[in-house]
């Protein structure tokens, strides 16, 4: 196996890892009751997905590392998922606007996954497409509830979007690991995501009455470690009992 | 309606295929659509459903507890609708 | 349309229905104040549902592991579930949840003042599994028997979903006892923390608990406080024991006589203070619900402008 192989698989793993550990933050705190819950249920998916990916990745690295050494004991420098993972929860209109952006993102990524070469990621993806079409269904509909709702919710959900709106060019980058990884006919190409994804959302966003986000910048480096510095303070908590007792058990 | 208040519906759950629905709860849901989706994910979250309803509980018209004994005491009489009432040749197995 | 009944009729149905260990379903009469009694404890119960939320969920960004990561979320999940499973429960008394919700908010409803005491280590984690959701059993287990129907249906829900609770913390105990120094002495300085605290939860002594008395006529509570604190110590002393880690009580030991496990005494004032509001985590355990109603408020709002807006529903009609 290469590295490359290792780094598309970690890079899926840390989304899902990131994003995860970015939505159990609602936990207790969410607007409603039925929310904490759905929340929580979507979370969980986020977090057993990043287990099965890292445990993976770990596997394909072969340096006898756990999913928990990958999560717990690498540094900010070591994490490649995308920055719109890692930003900060914001109010209930960024997060669900995040939820349906990456949402609608993994859906077309995984049903092309499910085809992988590679049929450890295949079996991944059969498992994940199943969860992820329901949370596209639900956070869609919150794009258009709080997009078509008040006045207030309406403009909430616009700034959500013109808040993200730069970070989400990063989820179509190709680099020599996603040239190497479509020649092996373990991912695909994500130019051709680019496409389905922006018909998705353009067509959401337009029936939500809101409107679809001028790009002014195109920020990106997550994928090669280089990240906003939100992730710093995200991954002193996470990683926290990790590091303060390294290598005991839990 | 009153800002913000949510109307309130009943959650009916079928366990797995060949059983019944059976009311197993309530929420609070903006519309349909959201109400059918808290249901599924507050009361199946242990998989203890294959499909579900959800009704607006100010739909539901309940019999009332006035009424209990003309509704429902006449029956107690009608043993003949009952197959123990009858004496039937056991050995039959009728 | 005629009274077929006078009050009496409806007070002896009543009663006979309580005695012959049948329930009391919502439609039918009751007595007010067994009717705000129940109102009362179901809230109180549900709004330590929701609140009990916060001080594990302090921990789910900092769980050790991804499996424990993954079980807490899943747990403190579950207590959402069971804080929405009782809200409904009580809405069938006639009482909405934003009445509740506004009674908790304003300070005027309690919940359980075991949540007030602040989550420091991970290990108070495993000991509120353990010991706070092990005691949230006896008591509950005991409730499932209760006399009004849509309680003892939540109540039944609730145990069969909370027996992973209270082994999950257990676990987490386990593992540190027997892992290193430091995890032992944080597993021993949570169980010193959290023993009189989950005491306490049982509330005050049955010749003190003037609400006991007629809940116990009702069958709103089936066995009384003391009993129950009883039954969680005797079944508790042997789990710490076989974890190594001492109950910080020098007054406890077998009393062969009463065939239970005496115990030293509680400090009521402690209890007290904190019911009042003079815990560690009060201000903070409201506030974060105040937050919560107060910045969802606009997403509400949203919510039922967007249906006013779409009634046709897409969801398929069909039964």
């Amino acid at each position: 196996m290469t590295k490359n192989h290792y780094r598309y698989v970690l890079r899926l793993g840390d989304n899902a890892l990131i994003l995860g550990q970015r939505m159990t933050e609602w936990c207790g705190h969410s607007p409603l009751l039925e929310e904490d819950i759905a929340m929580a249920n979507c979370a969980l998916d986020h977090v057993g997905r990043a287990r099965l990916l890292l445990s993976y990745a770990a596997e394909l690295e072969g340096e006898g590392r756990s999913e928990d050494d990958l999560a717990f004991v690498r540094s900010d420098r070591e994490f490649e998922n995308f920055l719109l993972c890692e930003l900060p929860i914001g109010d209930y209109a960024f997060t669900m606007a995040r939820q349906y952006l990456l949402d609608t993102y993994h859906y077309h990524l995984f049903t092309e996954l499910v085809s992988s070469s590679d049929e450890t990621l295949s079996a991944i993806a059969k498992k994940a497409i199943k969860e992820t079409t329901y949370h596209m269904d639900r956070s869609r509909d919150w794009v258009l509830r709080l997009g078509d709702g008040t006045e207030e919710s309406h403009e909430r959900m616009q700034v959500a979007l013109e808040g993200m709106w730069n970070y989400t060019e990063e989820l179509f980058e190709r680099d020599p690991v996603d040239v190497q990884m479509i020649a092996e006919a373990v991912g695909p190409d994500p130019e051709w995501l680019h496409s389905k994804w922006q018909a998705d959302i353009n067509a959401t966003i337009k029936e939500a009455t809101l409107s679809v986000p001028e790009k002014k910048w195109s920020l990106s480096g997550g994928r090669n470690g280089i990240h906003t510095e939100a992730m710093g303070h995200l991954l002193s908590e996470m990683q926290y009992l990790q590091r303060t007792y390294p290598g005991l058990n839990w | 309606m009153l800002k913000g208040h949510f109307p309130l519906w009943e959650v009916f759950v079928r366990g797995r295929r060949g059983l019944d629905h059976k009311h197993i709860g309530s929420l609070h849901a903006s519309d349909a659509d959201q109400a059918m989706k808290s249901a599924r994910d507050t009361y199946t979250r242990r998989q203890e459903g294959v499909s579900i309803w959800v009704v607006r509980a100010e739909d539901i018209h309940a019999s009332q507890f006035e009424n209990d004994a003309s509704f429902f005491d006449p029956a107690e009489d009608k043993v003949y609708r009952h197959p123990t009432f009858y004496e039937v040749p056991e050995e039959l197995k009728l | 349309m005629v009274d077929v009944m006078s009050f009496t009729d409806e007070q002896c149905q009543f009663d006979a229905i309580i005695e012959a260990e049948e329930k009391i379903e919502p439609r039918d009469w009751m007595p007010e104040k067994y009717r705000l009694n129940l109102v009362r404890q179901m809230s109180q119960h549900a709004h330590s549902e929701v609140v009990g939320q916060l001080p594990e969920g302090n921990w789910i960004g900092r769980a050790p592991t991804l499996r424990r990561k993954a079980i807490l979320l899943a747990k403190v999940q579950d207590e959402a579930g069971h804080g929405l499973y009782l809200y409904s429960a009580a809405e069938t008394l006639g009482v909405s949840r934003e009445e509740m919700m506004n009674d908790l908010l304003i300070g005027k409803a309690k919940y359980a003042s075991i949540f007030n005491y602040p989550t420091l280590t991970w290990a108070d984690v495993g000991a509120i599994g353990w010991l706070v959701d092990g005691a949230a059993i006896v008591n509950q287990i005991s409730l499932c028997r209760t006399s009004y129907g849509p309680y003892a249906r939540a109540m039944v829900k609730i145990c069969k979903e909370e027996s992973f609770h209270m082994r999950q913390g257990y676990e987490i105990m386990q593992v540190l006892a027997e892992g290193a120094a430091a995890q032992k002495a944080m597993a021993q300085d949570a169980l010193n923390r959290w023993w009189w605290p989950t005491l306490m939860m049982f509330g005050p002594h049955d010749s003190e608990s003037a609400n006991s008395q007629q809940s116990m006529k009702w069958k709103i509570k089936r066995q009384s406080n003391d009993e129950l604190r009883q039954k969680f110590v005797d079944q508790t002393v042997k789990q710490a024991d076989h974890l190594g880690l001492a109950i910080p009580d020098q007054d406890l030991k077998w009393n062969e006589e009463r065939g239970h496990y005496d115990f030293g005494p509680i400090d009521w004032e402690e209890f007290a203070r904190v019911v009042k509001g003079g815990g560690l985590c009060n201000d903070a355990r409201l506030e974060a619900r105040r937050k919560a109603n107060n910045e969802g408020q606009w997403v509400k709002d949203a919510l039922m402008a967007y249906a006013e807006k779409h009634s046709r529903s897409d969801v398929d009609q069909v039964a």
